[in-house]
């Protein structure tokens, strides 16, 4: 079964930010956080810890050591379920997708689930919400949990009740048996204290057999969100708590000449820290704290940055690795591909750093009692900041306790998130409870970036359209779905390390968006010199049954092949990353004269096997699709010597209302294959579906993201 | 400045002491717990803040605290009357037009403001008056569905 389930983790160098591995590991008694709960039955499920660090993407760490638990599930003795899992909700709603294929095995509706999540007392060890593994990993693991419930409760049944087991079912929350015997889960759970362990082969129900998992259950708590009653970190308050604000460098990597607190240290009611490189100040008002920060004076010692102008020049001079380095690989030979081709072509493509600017900037609240710290904060990783926390505060990780409410979005970019450490340490030196929450500003210069890249290609294709050679090198971005799926007999693929100005790490994908960009615009422009339809160029050189379902899936929505009417455009794009394969075609206009693209309409047909909610990977696919609309046209970090120039809305262009063309989506449901995540396979075939549309509304190639208005201008 | 130390919120006098030139979202925040309103951008470009100002969307995180005072202030939290959820909150849920949810109040408050002055707006009047909020997830073509289903049944 396992290995049905488990798919490579994949190369994925581009998630610097997890560089530096946490200093400890969970040192919490495994029992720990079974106390919380009462009487009733707890379901654990063991996997090796191992396994658990290889699915999570993180790359140092141990061996294989003795079992930990991967997720675990309470009964309690009036029937509630309440299921413990360490992943984040950030909108990708996996608090309803989980809650659902636990509803399923244990025959209950979806609103009798609770979930427990992201909460490091009482959540078991989970190295991050990241990856799209969510689906693939825990709503697996949770499903095997749940199912061996359901078994242990018609085990407990059939002993209480002395029949034979195969007589009996679980239906509605009961389990029943053929002759009309019944006993709810709480009546079966009552006076017991049972703890069981499973391994990972409890008999789950079959997608094809799905009644509650496969549905369209409305998001988990949707009420609170409409109502404003839902408490992100940002909105959370304790008594006496003060607001925290942190001085920030003149320029990024600057360091601290002087520093005069004197003013600030004088206001009525401020804090003001300063330890070492770290100076901030805690008030009982975010406008007295914003005031207190104004009156610091320091003076800052900066050195020369490389600007947004000059960066992939600078990639290129500064790129290591090549052959033989992470990640390449080789296949035949160029020389005899090259040789074998009719028509060779040879570009460059290039995507910027772009910010992922979640609505909610990272936001924490830090409270003290004694040794021992709690803080609330929206992260992606909570045990990797209680780590962070542990090892800035030099305590042990059992006096770190972690909550992660449900967050205002991530889409990769809160893996660290510096404002918890930033906040315990005012609340040490305050004795109170501390908030600080992110300005924009803050959030877009101080957190970290999607990397930008350069990307070479070097090709060579016969007159009949089989690719014979095919060269890729990618600089700094990453190697994410860096390997075409086309059938290309000799192949060179590198990635190339190299230094980057800008602190950079994981987004929605990874580099997959970018080295999808360049490989499927390439893939364009083949197909226009051998005068070769684009979608008909890709099918002659696929074999891949997966990616070529969803391509001519989208073709087919999209009406493929029609003329566009005058003035249109039409562009097709595809790919695979994560377990999710997509396709997206676009229609739109351009105008030359200002440089405006139009998008009209976008179809995207996307495939991610049997498909756990419906409703929500529609939204998550449009969700990316729009998100990949911004890194497309509009979104560029702009920086000079060590300053981002646009770090805010006003001057940095995110999707919004009128961005949006119209879209359709098409899902194909493999019930067949197993559940992989779509939070982010599906943004990117956007931006070089959009390209090639360009390229078919007005003759114009465009190799670099963001690619409007200066791209198209006249 | 005096001090601000009364406002108008929900058909409601609430006391305050606060500074004149702090943003009023910041006042129903931290002062009145009034956490609907979300900080977004400070710059008024994100629409996560909106309440109404006598009727009109408004932008809290730009707007001080002295200037709202005397006007009639209404934040998300008066929607939901005896348990009964608003129409507009109602349809949001049933077209499932929220991710996180960070920017949902914030959409309602300026739906909420079209369709009293426009009941049954276009899709492009729709587009036009929320263009100043932003959705960071993307679901966008859900919260226009959503506010048409409202103006549909002309509920609003």
């Amino acid at each position: 079964m396992k290995s049905q389930f488990d798919f490579e983790p994949g190369f994925e160098p581009e998630r610097y930010e997890l560089d530096a591995a946490p200093a400890y590991r969970f040192s919490l008694g495994r029992r720990g956080f079974f106390k919380s709960v009462g009487a009733g039955i707890i379901v654990a499920l063991m996997v090796e810890r191992a396994l658990a660090q290889q699915e999570s993407g993180r790359r140092r760490g141990g061996g294989r050591t003795p079992q930990d638990i991967g997720a675990w599930l309470h009964i309690a003795e009036d029937g509630t379920i309440t299921a413990y899992t360490g992943k984040v909700e950030v909108g990708q709603n996996i608090r309803t997708s989980l809650a659902q294929v636990i509803a399923e095995e244990l025959r209950v509706s979806v609103e009798s689930v609770r979930m427990v999540m992201a909460d490091t007392k009482l959540t078991p060890y989970d190295a991050g919400t990241f990856g799209s593994r969510t689906t693939p990993d825990m709503a697996r693991r949770l499903r095997q949990v749940a199912a061996a419930a359901r078994e242990l409760l018609i085990d407990r049944a059939a002993e209480e009740w002395k029949v034979e087991r195969a007589t009996l079912s679980a239906e509605n929350g009961s389990i029943v048996s053929k002759d009309g015997k019944k006993g709810s889960y709480g009546e079966l759970t009552k006076g017991q204290k049972l703890t069981q362990a499973v391994a990972e082969n409890p008999p789950t129900t079959a997608p094809d057999k799905w009644k509650v998992a496969g549905q369209s259950a409305p998001k988990a708590n949707a009420r609170a969100f409409v109502n404003g009653q839902h408490k992100y970190t940002s909105d959370m308050k304790l008594p006496g708590m003060l607001h925290g604000k942190v001085l920030r460098p003149s320029s990024l990597s600057a360091t601290l000449a002087s520093v005069d607190t004197k003013e600030a240290e004088a206001m009525p009611d401020v804090v003001v820290v300063r330890d070492g490189e770290f100076v901030a100040v805690a008030a009982p008002t975010e406008f007295a704290a914003s005031r207190a920060l104004k009156a610091i004076k320091a003076e800052w010692k900066a050195t020369d940055q490389v600007s947004s102008k000059e960066v992939f020049d600078h990639f290129k001079k500064n790129a290591r690795g090549g052959e033989g380095g992470r990640g390449s690989t080789k296949t035949g030979s160029m020389e005899q591909g090259l040789n074998a081709a009719d028509t060779k072509l040879q570009q460059q493509y290039t995507v910027a750093y772009i910010a992922h600017a979640p609505l909610e900037p990272r936001a924490a609240l830090a409270h003290w009692e004694g040794e021992n710290l709690k803080v609330w904060t929206g992260t992606q990783r909570p045990f990797g900041v209680r780590s962070d926390l542990a090892s800035a505060f030099r305590i042990s990780e059992d006096k770190v306790h972690v909550i992660v409410p449900d967050t205002g979005s991530g889409y990769g970019g809160k893996h660290r998130v510096e404002a918890a450490t930033e906040a315990a340490r005012l609340a040490k030196a305050a004795g109170k409870p501390v908030k600080i929450v992110w300005t924009r500003e803050e959030e877009m210069t101080w957190a970290y970036f999607r990397p930008g890249g350069l990307i070479e290609v070097s090709s060579g294709v016969r007159k009949d359209g089989s690719l014979t050679a095919w060269e890729f090198h990618n600089y700094n971005s990453g190697g994410s779905a860096i390997r075409p799926l086309y059938d290309i007999p000799n192949q060179v693929i590198q990635f190339h390390d190299t230094n980057t100005p800008l602190k950079q790490g994981s987004y929605r994908a990874l580099a997959s968006t970018a080295n999808n960009f360049a490989r499927e615009t390439h893939m364009d422009e083949l197909a226009h010199e051998l005068k070769i339809d684009p979608l008909e160029f890709r099918l002659k050189n696929l074999k891949d049954a997966r990616l070529r379902a969803v391509l001519e899936a989208a073709a087919k929505k999209f009406s493929w092949g029609s003329k566009p009417a005058n003035g249109r455009g039409v562009g097709i794009a595809c790919g695979s990353e994560k377990g999710g394969y997509v396709a997206t075609a676009v229609e739109l206009t351009v105008d030359r004269s200002n440089g405006a693209v139009k998008l009209l309409r976008a179809v995207t047909a996307f495939e991610c096997g049997a498909i756990l909610n419906p409703d929500h990977l529609k939204s998550q696919v449009e969700g990316c699709v729009v998100m990949g609309i911004g890194g497309a046209l509009t979104e560029a970090i702009q920086f000079e010597n060590g300053k981002i120039l646009n770090p805010r809305f006003s001057r940095y262009e995110v999707p919004r209302f009128s961005h949006v063309p119209r879209l359709e989506t098409v899902l194909l449901d493999r019930k067949d294959l197993p559940s992989a995540g779509a939070g982010e396979a599906p943004i990117i075939a956007i931006a070089p579906a959009i390209g090639n549309a360009i390229f078919s509304a007005c003759g114009v190639r465009l190799r670099s993201l963001p690619m409007a208005p200066d791209g198209v201008k006249v | 400045m005096a001090n601000v130390t009364e406002l108008r919120i929900n058909d409601a006098k609430r006391q305050v002491n606060a500074e004149s030139e702090r943003s009023l979202l910041s006042v129903l925040r931290d002062d009145l717990e009034l956490t609907g309103a979300k900080y977004g951008c400070g710059e008024g470009r994100c629409g996560a803040c909106t309440v109404l100002i006598d009727g009109l969307p408004t932008r809290s995180c730009v707007t001080s605290v002295a200037k709202a005072a005397a006007h009639n202030i209404t934040t998300i939290e008066s929607l939901e009357r005896e348990g009964k959820l608003h129409p507009l909150q109602q349809a949001f849920i049933e077209t499932g037009a929220m991710q996180c949810g960070y920017c949902t109040c914030g959409m309602i408050m300026s739906a909420i403001a079209l369709l009293r002055k426009t009941p049954r707006p276009s899709e492009e009047q729709i587009v036009e008056a929320m263009e100043g909020n932003i959705c960071r997830c993307g679901i966008y073509s859900r919260i226009v569905a959503a506010i048409s289903k409202v103006s549909k049944g002309g509920a609003a």
